[in-house]
Formats: C-alpha cells, structure tokens, sequence
C-alpha cells in the first residue's frame, strides 16, 4: 500500500514538471502550428541561472529558493520571447523552416551551455526541508515534489485565470482554433505568439528550476531529456489542449513511475502508451481545442 | 477586358472609373490568386458600389470565395486592390480588416470554444464604435445566448454571430460570402433582412447563390466563370435575362425564385 | 529541334552520365594516391585517418540521401530516422555474435528484421501527419536508444557501446591496415544508396509521394492511396538507412548508442537542410560538408590559440556544435534552398547574364525573394 502511494504521489509530482515542459508546447503548437525543439532549452537555461542565483544567495535557505524559482521563470520567458521576436517571426507562417530554426538553436546551445558550464551534471540542494520526506499513508514521500505540484497547479489555474479572463487569452484560445479568422477580424496575432512564447518559456524556465530539485542535478542536457517525455505528453493530451496537457503529464508519469518499480521498463510503457493513443485517438485525448 | 455578354443592356454599366459621387468604395482590377500553387483565381474586374449591395455570382468553383479571401489577403494575390482609393493588395490581413473591411466567411467560421459574447467582444476593433444596439436589435437571440459557447448554436445562429461581429464594426465595406447557405427558408428571410440593414450600414458585396435574395438586395452584378470576370451590369436586368443567367449561372434566373441554392 | 540542339542534348546526357561515374572512379583511387589537401583533411589521402574520415562522410552521405528521401521525396520530417540506422549497426554485430552467423547471411537477415519494423511502426506513425507524425517517430527511436543505453538484455554493451565480433567478419574487413578497403566499402554503399534513392524517387511511388507532398486530396482523387505510398517510401528509407548502419558498425568496428540517437537524426536533417531540401546531390554534399567541418571544427576547438582567447570567444569556439548549429540557423533564414539552390541560384544567374534561354529546366527562383508564393520547392510543406 505505502509503495503505491509512494509511487502515486511522486508519479504526480513528476507529472506536474512535465505539465510546466508540456503546457508552453502544447499551446505554442496549437496557436502557431510550431513543434518547439528549443523549449528544452528554456528550462535548461532556467535551471542554470536558478541554480548560480540560490548559490549566490545561500542554496539551503528559503529566500534562495525563492530567488531561483523567479530567476528561472524570468530567464526562461525572456529567452522564450527573444527566440520568437527574432527567430521564429522571421518564418512567419512557414511551419517547418520554424521548427527548424528551433532544432538548430537547441542544437547550438545545449553546446554552448556545455561550454559555460560543463558537460558534467552539477549536484544541487536545496532548503533541508525539501530533501526531507512526509509520511503519508505509511508513504515517505519527498517534500520536492509537494512543492512541484503545488506550484504545477498554481501555474495551471494562472494560465486558465489568462486564457478565460483576459482579451489576449480570447484571442489566443480563438487563435488555436482558426488563426485566419483572428486576424479577419483586425487583430495582429504576431503579439499573441510572442506572448505565448513567453508564457510557455516561463513555465519551463520554472519547470527547470523544479526539476534540478527533483532529480537532484542540473545539467545541459536536463531541458532535452524532458522535452522528449513533455513531446509524448502533448501528443497523448492532444495538441494545443491545455487541459489535454495537464491530463497527460500525470498520466503519462504516473505510468511510468509505476512501469519503472515493478517491470523495470517505465520508458517503454510510455512508449506503448503513446502507440495506442496514436492508433484509437490520433488527435489526442482532448485533441485540438483550448477547452480551460 | 470585359467581354459582354449579348444582352440588350448588360454593357451599360462598365468596369471603367466613374463620376466622384458614385466612385466605388472597393475597386479590384485584374486579380489573380492561388491556394497551394493552384491558380484559383485568373482575372478579375469589379467594383463595390459606395451604397448599397452588389453582388458577386456566378456557378460553384468558379472562385467567388477564393475572389473574396484574396481581397481579404487570406491567400496570395496578386493585382491593384483599392479601398476608397488606397492600395490594400500588399496589406496582411489583420490591417486589411482594420481599414474597415468586415468579413463574415462562407462557413461562419465562429470560435465554437469561445461564448457567443466573447466572439462579438473579439471583434471590436479598436477606434470603432461598437454597435451592440444594432447587432442585438437584429439577432435579439445573441443578447439571450450570449453567455452559451457558439459551437453548440444551430446554423442559423452561428450565421447570426458571423454577421453580428461585421456589423458591430464602424466599416467601410462588408464582404459577405453564401450567408443563407444551407439554412432554413424562414431563416433565409430573417438572414436577408438583416443584409438589407447591414446595407443601410456600410456597402456590401456579397457572394449567393439564392438568386431570389440577390433580386431583392442587389442593385449590381458582378458575374465570373473560370476565375474570371465576364459581365457587370444592373441586377435586375441580368436577372430578367433568361439568356444570360442560364448561360452564366446554368439556371434561369426569371422563373426560379430558389435560384441554385 | 535543330540538329545542335540534339547535339547538345546528347552532350548533356553524356555529361550528366560521365561525370558522376568520373568522380566516383577518382574518390576510388584516392588510398593508391599521396594527395594533400591542408586545413581540410588530417593528412595525405592514403593515410589511415584521412581514409576513415573520408569513409565516415561517405556513409554519412549515403544515409543523409535516405533521409532524404523522407523529408525531400516524400515530405514525411521524422525524428525518428536513427531508429534504423541504429538498428543495422546494432542488429547486425548482435546477429552475428548471438547467432554464430557469418557477415553475409547475418547481414540479411538485419535487413529482414528492418522490413519488418519499419513496416510496423511506420504503419502506426503515419496514422499521424506533420509535426504529431515528427513526435511519433521521436519516441519510437528513443525508446529504442533507452534500451540499448540500458542494456536490460545484456546485448547492447550499454554506454560503452558493441564491440564488433571481429570472427565473424572477413579478414579483409577488420583492422586499421585495412582501412582502404573499409573505404571502398563505404563508397560502395555510397553509390548503392545513391542509385536506390535515385530508383525510388523515379519509381510510381516515388511520383506519387511527390505529388501527395504538393496536394494529398488531388493523389487521394485519383483514386490512390497516399498512406501506403508514404509508407512504402518510409520502408525503404529505413531499409537503407539500415544497410549503411551496417556499414557503420564495420567502419568504427563498434556501435555506440549515438547511432540510435534524436541528436543523429538532427544531424541527418542538418545535413539535408544545409545541402537543399529535395536535392540528392545536395543531401550528398550536406553530409560531407558537416563530417568534415565537424572534424575541422572539433581539431580547432582543441588547438592552442582557441585556448588563448577570452571567455566570450573561447567557450563558443569550442563548441563544434554551436558553430554548426548556427551555421543551420543561419542558413535556414538566409539560404533557403541550401547548398544546392544557391548553386542553382548562381548557375541561372550567370545563364541569364550570357542570354542563354534554352529549353532546358530552370531552376525556381528563390523563396526569398518571392514571399508570397508557396510552389517554390524551397518551401517546405510536410503532409
């Protein structure tokens, strides 16, 4: 019973960072039609500058958690934002050189990251809270996960309060489901996507900070690494579906938590997973439609 | 560049600048475009006049809708495009719309996720009125509905939804394409006089198949084939024209009231 | 047609024969030749190390061209391709060893086993078009690249990688002696990829593929159908993207899980894209351009005066991958069409300055400079 909690919970927490990954990719792809390759490297660069701001500041207390958390969002969104203002704008409308253009970014700096700061991962810590487990249910769960959920949720109803609330977040939901009639009605959706962009970095860069403390370490590769587990989940929660996406993620880790302790072969299951939603539902779970 | 058709007076009204008084509010000459490399549109001459409706007709596939996205820059063109005098061919489209020209698409094309509300609060545009009181007199059911998604209204009124966001708008022109497609004749009558009022509003061009419709809305006619232009003329003495319509729009024109829809 | 005009036609022909099969004959030669071409290759042409080299290239080449054929032929941007290269280098060490068989016989049945799933998940990702049909195929290959990380059987050699069972293959292929033959090994396998990938393309669904690329419902019209016409394409990109893995397990007399990696396949689409999507003589030249560079790149980023230079230069010149990952960018936004349509680009140009209007196909002009239009084969559609 204490392991299946165990796993449940933890399952969840990991889903939650797949959420932050997945969440920007979902709607990036749903507004504009873009596979973002560069995404992982959004979360990287979060978790790096996170990482060199709670040094700074003390990585074992709160205040430099705190620090980090923002840095890494602020960090993820602006380099989000300057990639699609000068990148990804450029190919207005052309959806493949777009993606493109993102593998060949995430190419060059995940290599430069290895330059700045090695190729070997950099272990972390955190408050001693963090490391330190709760016992739920016979469970000892570690306390970094509790805190990826909650803030995963906070983002979630932050990013819904946008999408509903808001005149961009209309036009952003309207633009998911046809682009052309948004700008029929006078509206330049360019500042949408930018705007996404943003958004979608900074849940990443948020993301990254999270993951260095789940896994422990930050290293150029993190962002990539779960950027392939963050594609699956857009795919299996149907792309551009926020809902979709948050679904998904805990599906999908939750799955694999629990494929990964009894059989061994998490990745795999995944992998199996994303066959069969291929094969029943090719769009998705919630396939193409911002339902919040 | 226009070759007439054979018709007694068909010819009277031409494609050539008019008088300042009349000088039409949209002026397309020798438009070509294409979806996907595909040349869907060859050669077209037409002209909106500064009031009223001036419809745009001529059989299926013959590229009226493509004639209509390419003024609204939704797919490439090619061609001298003027709005009241200004070239508009280069525009994208979200500064096309923002000139003032209102779009209401062949199939609705209302945000199905979005409320009825948001999809009217969506299209206001900035330095416009907003003409709620007009849009609601028209379709009082918006103003009951408003807070239900639009994908889970009837035809009719998604129809309704389509028109009410290019009335609500201070525009120049309106291009409205097959708006009593595929509705209800008592709903075809409640579409029509919602045009008739849209036409007190703001210059119309409108692509429809329900001749009856364009007999009693429009005062020109602007008729293509093979993605070209072949006749311009008066509405009415087109549609008395037996001759005309059946060799332009396969049916005649006088003696069927439903017309080809 | 004038007489000159047929004569020319023939010349052309001739030309476009003759040339091709002159240089193959020249790159054969080059183990019997001492030629030293400084600041490009590590040393003179019969050397042991500039033969690998030049090996590598070739068999980056040959699967580049059946990358090619996915994303230039048939439209279909996989992230996925590694999964079969992978599956030749791997499978075929594991056959050998784990079967006692000898190259040949396990060569075939490597190739037996890639028909066979690339038909399989080929048939399950093109369920899927475009961007999802991209991710599909990405997580096909890295489960894949999980597994032989793993190692869970015990077959794979892990991160370390597979040792080649040098018994079971022919003397004559083992060792740094021979690496000349490797060599023609690997320009064979060259030439074959090259002329498979030219047969298919010329085949009916090769014709077909092209067409669906342009406009699937006008193919679908027709009466025919464009899922099976992708996956035939599908198949045999894989199958030889297989036989060169093959190739590559012999070379490095090893496999290592990069082979089957999402950062391979990126580097197969960089090859395509810097050489001109659609070209086969393009996807060739990418891929020898990146090899070379890459090692170039890789000797620079270790010599002294990078050593000396501040941070802000140091660190990026001695990231081969950042340099090669912008040069991508950059050709991405600013030479649609790659190697090969600037080529084509110059050629027309210089042609129009001479006034020459002959009959014979032009090139299209460049996306660039024609934003608007979107039948320029630069600009690429995935179905």
């Amino acid at each position: 019973m204490s392991t299946v909690v165990l796993l449940l919970i933890t399952g969840v927490g990991l889903g939650a960072i797949y959420f932050l990954v997945a969440s920007g990719l979902s709607l990036i792809y749903g507004l504009m039609g873009v596979l973002n390759f560069a995404h992982g490297v959004f979360l990287t660069f979060g978790a790096f500058l996170g990482w060199e701001v709670a040094a700074r500041m003390g990585a074992t207390t709160w205040a430099g958690f705190a620090a980090s958390l923002l840095v890494g969002a602020l960090a993820g969104a602006v380099f989000a934002a300057l990639t699609e203002r000068f990148l990804v704008q450029r190919l207005y409308e052309r959806h493949i050189e777009q993606v493109l253009i993102t593998v060949g970014l995430a190419l060059a700096v995940v290599a430069l990251f290895d330059g700045i700061w090695g190729t070997d991962a950099r272990f972390i810590s955190g408050p001693p809270w963090m490391s330190r487990t709760t016992t739920i249910a016979g469970a000892n769960v570690p306390n970094d996960r509790f805190v990826a959920i909650v803030l995963a949720v906070v983002v979630l109803v932050a990013i819904v309060l946008f999408l509903q609330r808001t005149r961009y977040g209309m036009i952003i939901r309207a633009g998911v489901e046809n682009r052309s009639m948004v700008t029929a009605l006078g509206i330049d959706v360019r500042t949408a996507f930018t705007l996404i962009f943003t958004i979608g970095g900074a849940a990443a860069g948020l993301g990254g900070v999270l993951a260095s403390h789940a896994f422990g370490y930050v290293s150029p590769m993190l962002g990539q690494t779960l950027l392939i587990f963050a594609f699956i989940v857009t795919v299996i929660g149907g792309l551009g579906s926020l809902t979709g996406a948050a679904i998904a993620s805990v599906l999908v880790a939750v799955l694999q938590q629990f494929a990964n302790y009894y059989w061994g072969y998490g990745d795999f299951a995944v992998v199996v997973l994303l066959a069969v939603v291929v094969l029943t539902r090719p769009s998705g779970l919630m396939g193409k439609k911002v339902t919040a | 560049m226009t070759s007439s058709p054979p018709s007694r007076d068909a010819a009277t009204v031409g494609a050539g600048p008019t008088a300042r008084p009349t000088a039409p509010v949209l002026l397309v000459r020798d438009l070509q475009a294409h979806v996907a490399g595909q040349q869907v549109v060859e050669h077209v001459d037409l002209q909106v006049a500064p009031t009223g409706v001036t419809a745009l007709l001529g059989r299926n596939g013959v590229g009226k809708t493509s004639t209509i996205k390419a003024v609204m820059g939704l797919i490439g063109r090619s061609g001298t495009i003027e709005l009241d005098g200004e070239d508009i061919s280069t525009l994208p489209t979200f500064r096309i719309a923002g000139r003032g020209v209102g779009y209401v698409p062949e199939d609705r094309e209302v945000f199905s996720g979005l409320t009825v509300t948001e999809n009217l609060r969506l299209a206001e545009r900035r330095g416009s009125e907003h003409r709620y009181d007009l849009v609601y007199e028209l379709f009082p059911e918006l103003e009951q509905r408003g807070a239900q998604a639009a994908g889970t209204l009837s035809g009719g009124q998604q129809q309704m939804v389509s028109l009410a966001r290019a009335l609500l708008n201070d525009n120049r022109v309106l291009l409205i394409d097959e708006p009593t497609k595929g509705l209800a004749p008592r709903l075809v009558t409640e579409v029509a006089e919602a045009l008739a009022r849209a036409a007190e509003v703001a210059p119309v061009l409108l692509v429809e198949q329900n001749l009856q419709v364009v007999r009693d809305l429009a005062r020109h006619v602007v008729v293509l084939t093979d993605g070209r232009s072949v006749h311009h003329g008066d509405a009415s003495d087109f549609l008395d024209d037996p001759v005309a319509t059946q060799r332009l729009l396969g049916v005649h024109g006088g003696t069927d009231p439903a017309g080809a829809a | 047609m004038t007489d000159a005009d047929i004569g020319t036609d023939r010349r052309r022909q001739a030309v476009r024969v003759l040339l091709p099969l002159g240089l193959v004959v020249l790159l054969a030669c080059l183990p019997l030749l001492d030629i030293s071409v400084p600041g490009i290759l590590p040393g003179a042409t019969y050397t042991p190390g500039t033969l690998h080299l030049l090996a590598l290239a070739w068999v980056m080449a040959a699967v580049a061209l059946s990358y090619h054929l996915l994303f230039g032929v048939a439209g279909l941007l996989s992230f996925g391709h590694a999964l079969y290269f992978g599956l030749g280098a791997y499978g075929l060490g594991i056959v050998m060893r784990e079967l006692q068989l000898g190259l040949v016989p396990a060569a075939v049945l490597t190739l037996v086993v890639a028909v066979v799933m690339s038909t399989v998940l080929g048939a399950v990702s093109l369920r899927v078009t475009g961007i999802p049909f991209a991710m599909v195929t990405l997580a096909f290959a890295q489960a894949a690249y999980v597994w032989v990380r793993r190692d869970p059987e015990r077959v794979t050699g892990g991160e370390e990688g597979l040792r080649l069972p040098t018994e079971f293959v022919p003397g004559f292929l083992v060792g740094v002696a021979d690496t000349r033959n490797l060599y023609w090994l690997a320009l064979a396998v060259l030439v074959l990829a090259y002329l498979l990938t030219a047969w298919v393309q010329n085949s009916r669904a090769g014709h077909v593929a092209e067409a669906v690329r342009e406009n699937e419902l006008r193919v679908r019209v027709l009466g025919m159908q464009p899922v099976l016409v992708k996956l035939a394409i599908f198949v045999s990109a894989s199958v030889i993207a297989a036989m060169v893995g093959m190739v590559h397990l012999l070379l490095n007399s090893g496999a290592v899980p990069h082979v089957m990696s999402a950062e391979f396949t990126i580097s197969l689409l960089l090859m395509v894209v810097l050489g001109g999507v659609g070209s086969r003589w393009g996807a060739v030249a990418g891929a020898i351009l990146y090899v070379l560079l890459n090692q170039r790149l890789t000797v620079l980023a270790g010599g002294a005066w990078v050593e000396s230079l501040p941070a802000v230069l140091r660190i990026p010149l001695s990231e081969p991958l950042f340099i090669l990952g912008t040069l991508f960018v950059l050709v991405v936004l600013f030479l649609p069409g790659g190697l090969a349509g600037t080529v084509a680009r110059v050629t027309a140009r210089s042609r129009d300055r001479r006034g020459d209007d002959g009959p014979d196909r032009r090139p299209h002009p460049p996306a660039a400079e024609e934003p608007e239009a979107d039948d320029v084969p630069q600009r690429l559609e995935v179905t």
